[in-house]
């Protein structure tokens, strides 16, 4: 790869006081690369996709992202957030909002569209997620699938270069995930670059080119995902497969 | 098939409406016998203190008259001490050629309160921002004075209801947003800004409000270079303003509790800074959590005001005890008793309201989510 990466950790590691959450991360993302990160709970998933927009601070290391370091500068954080969209498990929805406002504050405060043409960036971005027709409505009055659905389209109406997912359809009724993981695939297949936590391997196997191992704070083991789920080096991603496997 | 379809018809019948009121009678008051005896116990006492109120309040009351000598029956109500005396009870000693003046303000205080009552569709929340930053300003402007060609009238002068009102209106009207750059500067980031409020807060929180009065009217003049220039009754004012903005800003600190972790993070993660980010998601979340606890301390601020009594202001409660004390009235306990029920009555019939609003605010905002 000529190209430089879009994400780079190096020699990344963060404490939560006495405890160290995250272990030397080396980490090279390329443009367009689409990323599963696994792992038992607690092994420090999500406290490393969060340093990516800064949700989290990183104490040691370098963390680059679209070419600018993260540092305490205010301005930095700003610029990369505005590169970097992400998805939470719970929604995060503003429920005092309309839908259609929900998509329109970032796209108006942020990138400073006016709010007519915000609302036609909106609609576009409901429609993609097949949603148009609830714009008025309030997020309240939505299932938990419309509900991500929308958290999406608002991470999307943002123009992000990057997506984050953190475990996206671990709080939805199984009937729902489906039309959730349909638009993170049709995303995927336009060339987002992505990084996803998730135990979907369905998901993991069709969509990832690369899966990411982590137990206690480190990355135990890389690979495509047909090597990785058929046959894990580590013992501790064997027992880890047994149990997902088990599950699903 | 008859026999099967006619009981099946009768009970279709609405249960209510062929059982009728005794049945609903017997079911909620007279289901045991321990109830039953509750029901009619509670029906004597009601009929004890009901007839007490009609024959003390109405029939033996005396509704008019010049001195404590029209009221001669000392088991009825000497109304005709709050109808001689109704003027200064609402003014005060507001110079009565300019009183037009004060019902202006009640009349636009009254406008205010309809501003957050009624909904007036797409403007409310202009209408609403209006009158909030409008009211006080039109309020100083007409009671004091000294501009635009209106008489100066020191507040010296201002008693009896005028004063408790001006007092909790400033004391709410100024506490809301002192409460809501408290609190948060409280929750900043920024360690000195934080520990600063959070002390602030502590300290008025933590000290008898009789005291804070007493030394803000006594020590201002001099903390403050030319503090004996500021009016004795600005310098309550300020002392009102001071600890109920601590109260406030607790207050706005419990709403923002109650907002989840996630609504900051999705805000930071589309990229919104830190003020746009609380301007236009966290707090007016927070704010409408708010609402009941904050019309709560509005309650006691408005209660609160009578202790300026204890610095020599006649605020409503003060001005009836000082026109008990004029030789006219002085009598038998009977005025006392119902110079005070008055009181009671007029405290009573602002804090209900205020609760009533609450309440509405309540229901509506668990409708929203
Ligand atoms: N703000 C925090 N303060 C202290 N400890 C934290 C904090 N956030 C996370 N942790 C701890 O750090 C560890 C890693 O957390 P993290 O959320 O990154 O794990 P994860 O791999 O995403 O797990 P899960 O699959 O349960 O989401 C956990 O042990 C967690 O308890
Ligand atoms: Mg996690």
């Amino acid at each position: 790869m000529s190209e430089e990466p879009v994400i780079l950790f190096d020699k990344v590691n963060k404490w939560f006081g006495d405890f160290h959450v995250l272990r030397d991360i080396d980490l090279a993302v390329a443009k367009g690369e689409r990323i599963v990160i696994c792992g038992p709970s607690g092994s420090g998933k999500s406290t490393m996709i969060r340093c990516i927009n800064r949700l989290e601070e990183h104490q040691q290391g370098t963390i680059i992202v679209d070419g600018i370091e993260l540092t305490d500068d205010i301005k930095n954080i700003d610029s990369i957030r505005s590169e970097v969209g992400m998805v939470f498990q719970s929604f995060n929805l503003f429920p005092h909002m309309t839908v259609l406002d929900n998509l329109v504050i970032g796209q108006h405060l942020v990138r400073r569209l006016p709010k007519g043409e915000a609302e036609e960036v909106a609609m576009t971005y409901l429609e993609r997620v097949k949603i148009a027709d609830q714009a008025n409505k309030h997020p309240g009055q939505l299932s938990g699938g419309q509900q991500q659905r929308v958290a999406i389209a608002r991470s999307l109406c943002m123009k992000p270069k990057i997506m984050l997912f953190d475990e996206v359809t671990s709080a939805l009724d199984p009937e729902m995930v489906k039309e959730v993981l349909d638009v993170m695939v049709d995303l995927a297949e336009e060339g987002m670059t992505m990084l996803v936590v998730t135990h979907e391997m369905g998901f993991a196997r069709t969509v990832a080119n690369r899966v990411i191992f982590m137990d206690e704070g480190q990355i135990i083991e890389e690979n495509t995902p047909g090597a990785f789920f058929d046959n894990p080096a580590s013992e501790r991603a064997q027992s880890f497969i047994g149990q997902v496997l088990h599950h699903q | 098939m008859e026999p099967i379809l006619k009981p099946f018809k009768e009970q279709q019948a609405p249960p209510l409406q062929s059982s009728g009121f005794v049945v609903w009678l017997r079911s909620n008051f007279f289901s045991t016998w321990i109830n039953s005896l509750m029901t009619i116990g509670l029906l004597w006492v009601i009929y004890q203190i009901g007839s007490f109120v009609i024959n003390w309040g109405f029939i033996d009351a005396v509704w008019f008259g010049e001195s404590a000598k029209a009221c001669p029956n000392v088991h009825g109500a000497c109304w005709a001490f709050v109808t001689d005396r109704w003027r200064l009870f609402v003014y005060g000693l507001y110079p009565s050629e300019l009183r037009w003046r004060v019902d202006v303000f009640y009349g636009l205080g009254a406008l205010t309160i309809a501003a957050f009552v009624f909904s007036f569709g797409p403007i409310t929340k202009r209408l609403r921002l209006t009158m909030f930053i409008g009211f006080p300003i039109a309020a100083y402007i007409l009671l004091v004075g000294g501009m635009v060609g209106l008489k100066y009238v020191t507040p010296e002068d201002f008693g009896g209801l005028l004063l408790t009102v001006v007092i909790a209106a400033v004391g709410i009207f100024a506490s809301i947003p002192l409460g809501l750059i408290l609190m948060l500067g409280r929750t900043s980031e920024l360690k000195v800004i934080s520990k600063v409020c959070a002390y602030y807060i502590e300290f008025w929180r933590g000290v008898p409000h009789i005291a804070v009065i007493v030394m803000f009217v006594a020590l201002l003049p001099i903390f403050i270079p030319d503090g004996n220039k500021i009016d004795i009754v600005v310098r309550a004012l300020i002392a009102f303003a001071a600890f109920n903005s601590a109260y406030m800003a607790e207050v706005f600190r419990g709403g923002l509790q109650s907002i989840p972790a996630g609504q900051f993070e999705a805000s930071k993660a589309i990229g919104l800074s830190y003020w746009k980010m609380m301007g236009y998601i966290i707090l007016p979340q927070a704010i409408r959590n708010s609402v009941p606890a904050l019309v709560n301390t509005c309650i006691s601020i408005f209660k609160e005001t009578t202790i300026v009594l204890l610095i020599g202001f006649s605020d409503f409660l003060g001005i009836i005890q000082l026109s008990l004390e004029d030789p006219k009235w002085l009598g038998p306990p009977h005025i006392f008793s119902s110079a005070y029920v008055f009181a009671a009555l007029i405290y009573f019939s602002f804090t209900f309201g205020m609760s009533k609003y609450s309440l509405r605010l309540e229901n509506r905002t668990n409708v929203d989510h």
